[in-house]
Parts: C-alpha cells; sequence; structure tokens
C-alpha cells in the first residue's frame, strides 16, 4: 500500500449541545441564529482518517492524503477549516443553496469520488439534524462499492479492510477489499482537539469549490416534510399519601385501571 | 421505621446526587452518558465515610459552646412542628450528616435538627422563635462553601434553604430575575439560556450552590471578570432579620438612589446579619458565539504577557482569563474521569484557558485568532487547541473546573484563596513550596504530597492548595498564619471570594484594619444583639 487516498463527507450541522425549538410555522427546526459545528459522527471520521495517515506515516508502510468534503451552502466552509485544523490535508466545497437530502448528497459525492479516485470513503453513520442514516449505504449503491457500515473498529491491510461493526445483537467483523465505503460509529475513536499549530497551517491548506450545478447531477429533493411538532411535554410525578389515593389516582387520573 | 441498611442506602443516594450534581454534567453522545461518573465519585463518598469527619468541637478545642444559647428541647420542636410540614423538618441523625459537614469534609457539627422552610413568612417566624429563646441559627444554602460557614459548629439549628427554589418573575426586556434563595445556580441559569439570557456569574458547583449562598458568600467564580461582582449585578434582596422581621428590598431597578443602600451589608455577610430568601439580579444577554482556547506555557511571565496582550487584543469580547500549574493538571489526570483527557501533547508548567464571549461569531474568530497567532508567532505560547463545537468547550472547562474536586481526591486539602497584585500571583506558591521543602514537610510520605496554583489572573485571585494526607495540628502550623502573614506582606486579601467562615475569621486583621473590625461588629450588634445569626463565624473571636 503505498499512497492512499480517503475522501472524508462532512456536514454542518446545529450543535450538538443546542436545544432545538421547532419554528413558528411548525415546518422545520429554527437553524437562524443558533451554534452550528461539524456533526459529530464525522469529527470521528475525520480522526480516523487522520489517524491512518499518522499510523502509515509511522510505521513507513506509505503515505495518505486525507480530503474533507462538504457538501451545502458557503457556511459549510467552516466545517471544512475544522476538518484541516484536525489534520486533514486539503477540502472540497461543494455549494449549493438548495435542500440537500440524503440521495442528493451521495449523487453530488459519487461526482466528486469519479473525480477524487479515492480508496476509500469515510462517511458519519449518521446526520444528528435529519438521524437519516442513508448517505453512506446510497453512495455505496451508486457506486457498487462494498460498504462496511456502523465501525467501531478498523484495521487497513493490503487493499482491504477489516472492519468491527456494531449492530443489534453485538458486534460483527467483516474483510472487504479496497475501495470501499466506512461509516462510522460512536466508539470508533475520540476526536482530537484542533491545536493551534494545525489551525495556523490550515489557513495555508488549499479549499476548492464547485458548485452542485456543475456536477451534473439531480439534486431535486424527493421527500417533503410535512410537518414538525416537540414530544408532548413531561408532565411531573405526584406525591402520594396512601394507598387508597394510589388506586384513586391510577384509576380517575392516569386511566390505566 | 426505618432500617439503618436504608437509611444508609438514602444518605447515599441524596450524597451521590449532590457529589454529582457539583461538577458539571458533560453531554457527550449518549454512550458516554454512562461514563465512570459513579465509580470516580463514589470512592471518594466512602474513602470518608461520616464516621471518619471528627466533630469540629473536637478538632478545635479552643472553640467553646456560647453557653447563652439555649439547648433545643421538645417544646422547640413541638413548636416548629406547629409552623412547618412534616417533610420540612428533619431529626433522624442518619439523616443529619449532610447537613452537618461541609463539603471540603473538614468541619462537622452536632445539630440535631434541621428546619426547611418553604416560604418567607415560616422563616420570619422561625428566626423571632429562635431569636425570643436565643437559639441560635446556621442558614445553609447548597452546601458547597469552603470556609465551613455553611455548617454548625455546635447544636445550631440548621435552617435550610432547599424548599424555597421558585423563580418569581423575569423580565426579558430588562434582564431582572426574581427568585428563592434556594434555587439552584445552574437551575438558573438554564431557565435562562431558554429565554436567551444568562446568570451573571458561574462556579465550579453550579450544580449544588443556591443563589442564596452565592449572594451571601458574594461569590466571585469564572466569569467576574467580564459581568463583575454580585454587589454590582444585583438588584434587590428580601431579607429576614434575626427578630422575624421582613425586609423587602426586592427591587428590578436599575438605578435608585434613595438612601442607604442596605442590601449591600447583606450580600457577603455570610448569614450573620440575616436570612436572604429572596434574590433580584440582573442577567445579562447570553452570548452568541463562544470560544473557548487551551494554551500551554513554559513561564508565569508568559501567562501575564498573554493576559496583557488579550486585554489589548481581545478587550470587550474576554470573559474569562483562567490558569493552573503543572501539580493541578497531574492531579486532575489522575482522579478525574477517563473523558478528561488533556488535549495537549505534552506537559506543560502553566496552562491558560481563554473564553470570548460575543454577539457576532466572525468577528469574535478573527480577534481570537489573531491574538493566538500573535501569541504562537511571538513564542508566548508553546502550544494550544481551540474548541470546535460546545462539548469540547464544556471538555475543556471541564478540566478547569475539575481541579477543586481533583485536589479534594489527592488528600486532606487546604484551601487558600487569596488576591494580590497579578505579577506576584504565583510567588505565593513558589515560596509555599519553598517552605515546605525546607522544613522537609514535602514530598511522598512527608507531611505535604502536592503544592497547587490556579485561579483567575484576570482577578488577581490565586487558589492556593496544599494537599496533606491528613487536616492536622502539625500541618495547618507549617502554613497558617505564614500564608496570611505573606499575602499581608504583598497587600492582598487573605480570602478573595471564598468569604471567612470558621476558616478565616481569626485572620481578618491580616487584611482589614482594627477600627473597621471595630465597625463591623457594632453593626453585627444592631441587627442582631443576640448574637443567633452563624454565630463562631466570619467576625474574629476576640
Amino acid at each position: 500500500m503505498s499512497n492512499l487516498r480517503i475522501l472524508v463527507a462532512t456536514k454542518r450541522v446545529v450543535d450538538y449541545a443546542v436545544k432545538i425549538r421547532v419554528n413558528a410555522a411548525g415546518s422545520a427546526v429554527e437553524t437562524a441564529n443558533v451554534k452550528h459545528s461539524m456533526n459529530p459522527f464525522d469529527e470521528i471520521g475525520t480522526e480516523q482518517a487522520i489517524q491512518i495517515k499518522e499510523a502509515l506515516a509511522k510505521s513507513k508502510a506509505g503515505t495518505a492524503e486525507v480530503v474533507v468534503v462538504s457538501c451545502g451552502p458557503s457556511k459549510s466552509q467552516e466545517t471544512l477549516r475544522t476538518a484541516l485544523a484536525m489534520g486533514a490535508d486539503r477540502a472540497i466545497h461543494v455549494d449549493s443553496d438548495e435542500e440537500l437530502q440524503p440521495l442528493a448528497v451521495a449523487k453530488l459525492l459519487k461526482a466528486v469520488v469519479e473525480k477524487e479516485k479515492p480508496d476509500m470513503v469515510i462517511l458519519g453513520k449518521q446526520a444528528i439534524d435529519d438521524d437519516s442514516n442513508q448517505t453512506g449505504q446510497m453512495l455505496a449503491g451508486l457506486l457498487n462499492w462494498p460498504q462496511a457500515t456502523f465501525a467501531s473498529k478498523v484495521e487497513l491491510g493490503d487493499k482491504s479492510m477489516t472492519v468491527t461493526r456494531e449492530v443489534d445483537g453485538g458486534v460483527e467483523t467483516v474483510k472487504t477489499p479496497l475501495p470501499a465505503i466506512l461509516t462510522t460509529d460512536l466508539r470508533l475513536n475520540v476526536p482530537r482537539y484542533a491545536s493551534l499549530p494545525n489551525i495556523m497551517k490550515a489557513k495555508k491548506k488549499p479549499l476548492a469549490k464547485f458548485a452542485a450545478a456543475d456536477l451534473g447531477v439531480d439534486i431535486k429533493p424527493r421527500l417533503q416534510t410535512l410537518k414538525i411538532a416537540e414530544p408532548p411535554k413531561r408532565q411531573g410525578g405526584k406525591l402520594v399519601e396512601s394507598v387508597d389515593d394510589l388506586v384513586d389516582k391510577l384509576k380517575n387520573e392516569a386511566k390505566v385501571l | 421505621m426505618a432500617t439503618r441498611l436504608q437509611s444508609s442506602l438514602r444518605l447515599v443516594a441524596r450524597q451521590t446526587g449532590a457529589t454529582l450534581a457539583r461538577t458539571s454534567v458533560w453531554n457527550r453522545p449518549v454512550a458516554w452518558a454512562t461514563r465512570a461518573a459513579f465509580s470516580t465519585n463514589a470512592p471518594h463518598l466512602f474513602a470518608a465515610p461520616h464516621g471518619k469527619v471528627a466533630f469540629t468541637a473536637d478538632k478545635y478545642p479552643h472553640m467553646r459552646r456560647n453557653n447563652v444559647f439555649k439547648k433545643l428541647s421538645e417544646e422547640d420542636v413541638t413548636y416548629f412542628k406547629s409552623i412547618l410540614a412534616p417533610s420540612s423538618i428533619t431529626q433522624a441523625s442518619d439523616d443529619l450528616e449532610t447537613f452537618n459537614i461541609d463539603w471540603l469534609n473538614k468541619y462537622r457539627g452536632q445539630s440535631k435538627l434541621v428546619l426547611k422552610p418553604s416560604s418567607t413568612e415560616q422563616v420570619s417566624k422561625i428566626l423571632k422563635y429562635c431569636n425570643d429563646h436565643k437559639l441560635a441559627v446556621v442558614p445553609q444554602g447548597g452546601n458547597t462553601g469552603l470556609v465551613g460557614g455553611g455548617v454548625p459548629v455546635f447544636d445550631e439549628i440548621v435552617v435550610s434553604m432547599s424548599n424555597m427554589n421558585t423563580i418569581r418573575t423575569f423580565d426579558n426586556v430588562s434582564g431582572a430575575l426574581v427568585c428563592d434563595a434556594g434555587c439552584i445556580l445552574e437551575v438558573l441559569d438554564k431557565y435562562l439560556e431558554e429565554r436567551g439570557y444568562l446568570m451573571p456569574l458561574d462556579l465550579g458547583a453550579k450544580g449544588s450552590c443556591h443563589i442564596g449562598g452565592n449572594v451571601s458568600t458574594n461569590a466571585g467564580g469564572l466569569r467576574l471578570l467580564r459581568y463583575g461582582s454580585l454587589h454590582g449585578t444585583v438588584l434587590g434582596l428580601e431579607v429576614v432579620l434575626p427578630d422575624g422581621t421582613i425586609l423587602d428590598n426586592l427591587s428590578t431597578l436599575r438605578k435608585d438612589n434613595t438612601g442607604y443602600d442596605l442590601k449591600q451589608l447583606f450580600i457577603g455577610a455570610e448569614g450573620t446579619l440575616g436570612m436572604v430568601t429572596g434574590v433580584s439580579i440582573l442577567a445579562p444577554k447570553r452570548p452568541k458565539a463562544i470560544n473557548v482556547a487551551l494554551l500551554g506555557v513554559d513561564t508565569f511571565d508568559q501567562v501575564q504577557a498573554a493576559y496583557k496582550r488579550s486585554k489589548n487584543e481581545l478587550s470587550e469580547i474576554l470573559s474569562a482569563f483562567e490558569f493552573w500549574d503543572r501539580a493541578a493538571i497531574k492531579l486532575v489526570k489522575e482522579h478525574l474521569v477517563a473523558g478528561a483527557n488533556d488535549p495537549l501533547e505534552s506537559l506543560h508548567n502553566f496552562y491558560v484557558l481563554i473564553e470570548t464571549s460575543g454577539s457576532n461569531k466572525d468577528h469574535d474568530d478573527e480577534k481570537l485568532n489573531t491574538y493566538l497567532e500573535g501569541l504562537m508567532g511571538d513564542e508566548i505560547v508553546q502550544d494550544g487547541v481551540v474548541a470546535q463545537d460546545t462539548t469540547q468547550i464544556q471538555n475543556l472547562w471541564a478540566i478547569r473546573e475539575g481541579i477543586p474536586e481533583a485536589c479534594s481526591k489527592a488528600g486532606a486539602v487546604y484551601k487558600y484563596d487569596i488576591s494580590m497584585p497579578v505579577p506576584v500571583l504565583y510567588q505565593a506558591v513558589e515560596d509555599m513550596r519553598a517552605r515546605l521543602v525546607q522544613s522537609d514537610a514535602f514530598g511522598d510520605g512527608k507531611l505535604f504530597t502536592s503544592v497547587i496554583g490556579y485561579g483567575h489572573v484576570g482577578d488577581g485571585n490565586l487558589h492556593l492548595n496544599v494537599a496533606a494526607e491528613n487536616f492536622t495540628a502539625e500541618a495547618t502550623a507549617l502554613i497558617e498564619p505564614y500564608i496570611f502573614e505573606w499575602t499581608a506582606g504583598h497587600s492582598g486579601s487573605i480570602s478573595a471570594e471564598h468569604g471567612l467562615g470558621i476558616s478565616k475569621n481569626n485572620f481578618l486583621h491580616y487584611s482589614k484594619s482594627a477600627s473597621m473590625i471595630e465597625l463591623m461588629k457594632q453593626f453585627k450588634k444592631m441587627l442582631d444583639p443576640n448574637g443567633i445569626m452563624n454565630p463562631y463565624k466570619y467576625l474574629p473571636d476576640k
């Protein structure tokens, strides 16, 4: 394995710690004036790519180039800068102000893959704003590449990778040839902080921009959100004084008896 | 009748809750919600079971119970039962422990009765009765104080604000928040967060401390640099005087120059002049853009250089400038949860945490980047990281906020909180270490195992922690009154923000003149002639 090119897909989403609200119209989550940052699973993906690069360099088995890509409006570049500050080598911004659903993103990424010819594509298992868990799988389908999703451990071999996956019943280990798609799960790694030296270096790293339209891809949304509502507010518990009181409440208030 | 086991389990559950609440919660994705919070806190709990903490009265035999104070009788309890709900009265000995022992596990009182009133009227009745019958009283908030001011020395009755936790009103144009004194600081902050505001103070104990306690100790905290002290942000107070009079000064006015500003007397009075039952405080707008950077530097001169520059280049967006030393980070790494990984690759002599808060992210990012680039370019800073999302911000703060707790796990910790001119800020640590080394009292197996320095550079406030195996008279003699003399010699304050309690009341003369202390005593005599409010504390014994 001499020169590995790893493409990492990232998405700018509402920050994990923010308490989200539904907008007044009930049509979407309020995103104006709300803190955004890189999707946590994509941070894990970026970290994984950089760790692979560092491991290769350390064992002198080869080199790797980490290319990070994001599809979205101009603010997506903030996310790319974070990835560069973590240690990615260059960034690609696929610019679009339209709503991009997973299928559209998968098609755009396919176009990027055909240009960049990476050996592997790493995506987060899902974005924390739509929780779709589709883009990685759809991309694999469009490219006809193997996929290893929900990865909690990755080992690179000669033109292959062995991935431990988190599945409902426990863990499953699969081996796939490269090129392949990998989607990250929580336990894969702990993303590093952007260090000052790397933040300074990141300013000089290339960030290329393409308009989504130029990639010749149909990005029209296929799904329409009809309504968004908050879950019903949780009622407080009540203390009861006696068994009779408890039975009365279960019968007349909770209506379970 | 609850069995001993049941009472113990309830007690542990309550203590665990209090200990967990004291450290701020990290919001890493679900899997990490099951981090070893229990396992690292539990050893601390079980390492110092209540049986192990000596009674203050035994540890400090020079303190004598003032027998002017009546001893609690059945009649008294009957009276309290007549004005309070049964759930507001605690008498069972196992349940009394948490109220009798301070957060440091250093002081232990012998109160037989804890009252938890739910209204100001009830507080008024309690104090009037206690004043009439000369029953001594200890007002208690979250019991997170660091100078033993919130726990009884002998058998004083504890009056706890924990049942008075209602938020009364909030004006979302002016930002004036009016609430009960028993509201927990973090709860208030979350309430304000939903409305676009924040509490003007923040400290590591936010999960447990009460706003009434904060006001009574004039708590400083991590953001005093930006928002100022409670003397400025508190708009009004509702206080019950020792004779039961309810003083309603709960104004929400920003400007009101009508008469002596009495509330200032109670702010920082540590419950010795009256009991704070309601607080009106001015909440600033919550900043839209927050940035946190952690820097590693070699010398304290560089810490100061970074600070001076930050005032020039970050100026109005600077909201916190904290530092800690190598000894502190080593303790944090040793005693805190696995998630508190050190983001920097190597150990540095000093660490600086800078926070900026502003209304425009792009503007703040640019200022911060220019500032940091300058520091790196001029080699003032060796290494550093900048948080990229809110979770990283919380994790960086967790390192700083975890230092007090990490210290307390290192053994018995003598805590000093002194303020002095910034240039000599770290000298106190160096001089203390030198003194202990010279007395052959420093190192593994010796009296003291570490000397740690950290604190609020911008406020000239050093937290000097000296960790010993145990709190002993021999250990104490080596560091007191040396540290107070040192502070006085540098024209500093022997208690920058922690207050006096019973830890420092007898050292007050190191920072205040005799005539000032005399005037303080006169105020005390005037407002509390029977001396029932938090006796044995705050003012010197002689």
